[in-house]
């Protein structure tokens, strides 16, 4: 791009060339720093967590004095994280399937049909993305409370729902836009009925929108601190919860076995992502709508 | 989407009305039934709640907060460590995004790296600064023995603490975004602009910068949003009850601590407000730019 663009330009002076040529790279030079300045860091914290939560003993040394799994054992047993894990993976299951069940039919009418208040029902589905999850999530935390429902793992089902159902629509709206109408029109024409054309023309096609829209779900409902912290009671508490409060109560057990449960937090995470990133662009976890399907002639 | 719907039942859109009750319009109904019981309702009632306080009138809630100097100095120390960290997430994120533009190994490898600190969260990077960045972690060895800096550095429990969380959490947020608007215009315009002369510089000045106004705003408004909501890093990286009080450890004491969920309501509120008009500024900002499509040619 950049040698296309300066061999485009014959007629400037050789000597501004040349400086131009060296503020160029000083100033390529300074992002790359800046970049690698931050993956750097990044990367060494997480090693400090990871070195800590293996360490008998560190204080103030390059290295730890001694090696140790005990901590792992220690933090499962200290932290009951076999039943955190539990809640945890009950949450963020029931959470992408019900997001898809709802959010999925939602996107369907908004790729596919117009109708008067439009904009007004995207606008109620991207309001929860745009205002802060403190600034709703209290609120909510006290209509649950008075429904009996806080404190529930159905309360943190549905907190976590708020996001998850917006995000499933903004993620499926592009993929069912792409979809050919006439395909619909030809199931109907065979004689299926809505039922029948859902499960076998429309789910199939839509099977690789889906799975990305049910991974992003599931990276971003494990990763939610805010609406669970505001809803969970000490049974229904996520592991980044959990997590939060073994830091926040640091001192009363050891730092390397807190270290150890953030490891452990880390590992489901990445697992996922990894996962996650074989079928979806690392943009589209932050950004929601899908790049544009590129229309055919 | 407009286009298809002029183009009428052949399009993909078919505009509803010309034959009774369309029932693909019963799909959206479940959605929107849940977000109108568990977002609209909710926050509705607490404003509603915000205006009903146990005693005083029904401005006592707002009253107590401008009054109280431990809530109304929250909003001064939220914009404090939201509105520098956008402005370096965002500052930094576009010329980074703008070079990574090509598609290639290095846009696929920087980007899966920096999906990373996204998705662990505040939390864990908050846990993996105090290790790292406190006064006997690496950060502090290193500088001791380049001779850089000999005391023992304090960059955690205090105001630099909770502002290098929000950039580590909100810079790849930031980029990723951006980066995703930048790969979205079309190359051929910037080729356009090279073959007429421009460099580098006067590619991005002229062609991609208004392109991107849009895009920028939108980034900043949601970053922001992200920065200002900061909480468990206020806590756990930060000084919770001095310097980084940031307003939602106001609102979430108020909620959980004093159990007065109408205060927490009326402070839930002013954190929407003050945001709501910093997002409104900054959209009404962009509105000096350019708007229209960001593809070329037959588009």
């Amino acid at each position: 791009m950049s040698a296309a663009a300066i061999g485009a330009q014959p007629t400037r002076h050789a000597s501004a060339g040349g400086a131009a040529k060296l503020l160029d790279r000083a100033w390529r030079g300074l992002l790359a720093g800046l970049m690698v300045l931050f993956v750097v860091n990044v990367a060494l914290l997480i090693a400090a967590v990871a070195v800590n939560s293996v360490a008998t003993r560190w204080l103030g040394t390059w290295l730890p004095a001694g090696w140790t799994l005990s901590w792992y054992q220690q933090s499962w047993s200290d932290f009951q994280l076999a039943g955190i894990l539990w809640v945890t993976f009950e949450v963020v299951v029931a959470v992408v399937v019900l997001s898809l069940a709802i959010g999925v039919p939602a996107a369907y009418t908004l790729a596919r049909r117009d109708f008067p208040g439009k904009r007004a029902l995207l606008l109620l589905f991207l309001l929860p993305l745009m205002v802060p999850p403190m600034t709703y999530g209290i609120p909510l935390a006290t209509v649950l409370y008075q429904m009996h429902l806080a404190g529930t793992i159905w309360g943190v089902i549905l907190a976590n729902l708020i996001p998850a159902a917006p995000f499933v629509i903004l993620v499926m709206t592009p993929f069912i836009e792409q979809i050919d109408p006439n395909l619909e029109s030809a199931a109907r024409v065979f004689g299926a009925g809505t039922g029948r054309m859902f499960t076998s023309v429309l789910v199939p096609l839509l099977a690789p929108g889906i799975l990305a829209a049910s991974l992003l779900v599931l990276v971003r409902t494990i990763a939610l601190f805010e609406l669970t912290f505001l809803t969970a009671g000490p049974d229904s508490q996520t592991l980044v919860v959990a997590l939060y409060y073994a830091v926040f109560a640091a001192g009363v057990r050891a730092p390397q076995s807190i270290d150890a449960m953030a490891m452990i937090y880390m590992l489901v995470t990445l697992v996922w992502l990894l996962i996650a990133l074989r079928f979806v662009n690392p943009t589209q976890l932050v950004s929601r709508v899908k790049e544009h399907p590129v229309p055919a002639g | 989407m407009s286009a298809a719907a002029l183009a009428g039942r052949g399009g993909p859109a078919v505009a509803v009305g010309r034959r009774g009750f369309d029932r693909a319009l019963l799909l959206a109904i479940p959605a929107t039934l849940f977000m109108v019981l568990l977002f609209v309702y909710p926050f509705l009632y607490g404003l509603w709640l915000s205006f009903a306080p146990a005693k005083g009138g029904a401005l006592a809630n707002y009253r107590t907060f401008f009054t109280t100097p431990d809530l109304w100095p929250t909003i001064g120390i939220t914009l404090k460590l939201a509105l520098p960290a956008t402005l370096i997430n965002v500052g930094i994120a576009l010329p980074i995004a703008f070079r990574m533009r090509v598609r290639g190994r290095w846009q696929r490898v920087v980007t899966t790296l920096l999906v990373v600190p996204i998705t662990l969260g505040t939390v864990l990077i908050a846990e993996g600064m105090l290790n790292y960045f406190g006064p006997k972690g690496w950060l502090s060895h290193t500088l001791q023995l380049l001779h850089l800096y000999d005391g023992p550095i304090r960059l955690t429990h205090n105001y630099w603490g909770v502002l290098i969380s929000l950039v580590i959490s909100g810079f790849p947020f930031a980029f990723l975004l951006i980066l995703s608007y930048v790969t979205g215009i079309d190359p051929v315009l910037a080729r356009a602009a090279a073959t007429l002369g421009a460099g580098t510089f006067a590619q991005f000045r002229h062609i991609y910068l208004p392109l991107l106004a849009p895009g920028l705003a939108m980034c900043f408004c949601l970053a922001f949003v992200q920065a200002f909501s900061v909480f468990p890093s206020a806590v756990l990286v930060g000084a919770p009850a001095g310097p980084t009080r940031v307003i939602s450890i106001a609102a979430y004491q108020a909620a959980f601590e004093q159990y007065d969920y109408s205060l927490a309501s009326a402070i839930a509120m002013i954190m929407g407000f003050v945001q709501l008009v910093i997002v409104a500024a900054v959209l009404g900002l962009r509105g000096l730019f350019y708007r229209g499509p960001v593809a070329g040619g037959k588009g």
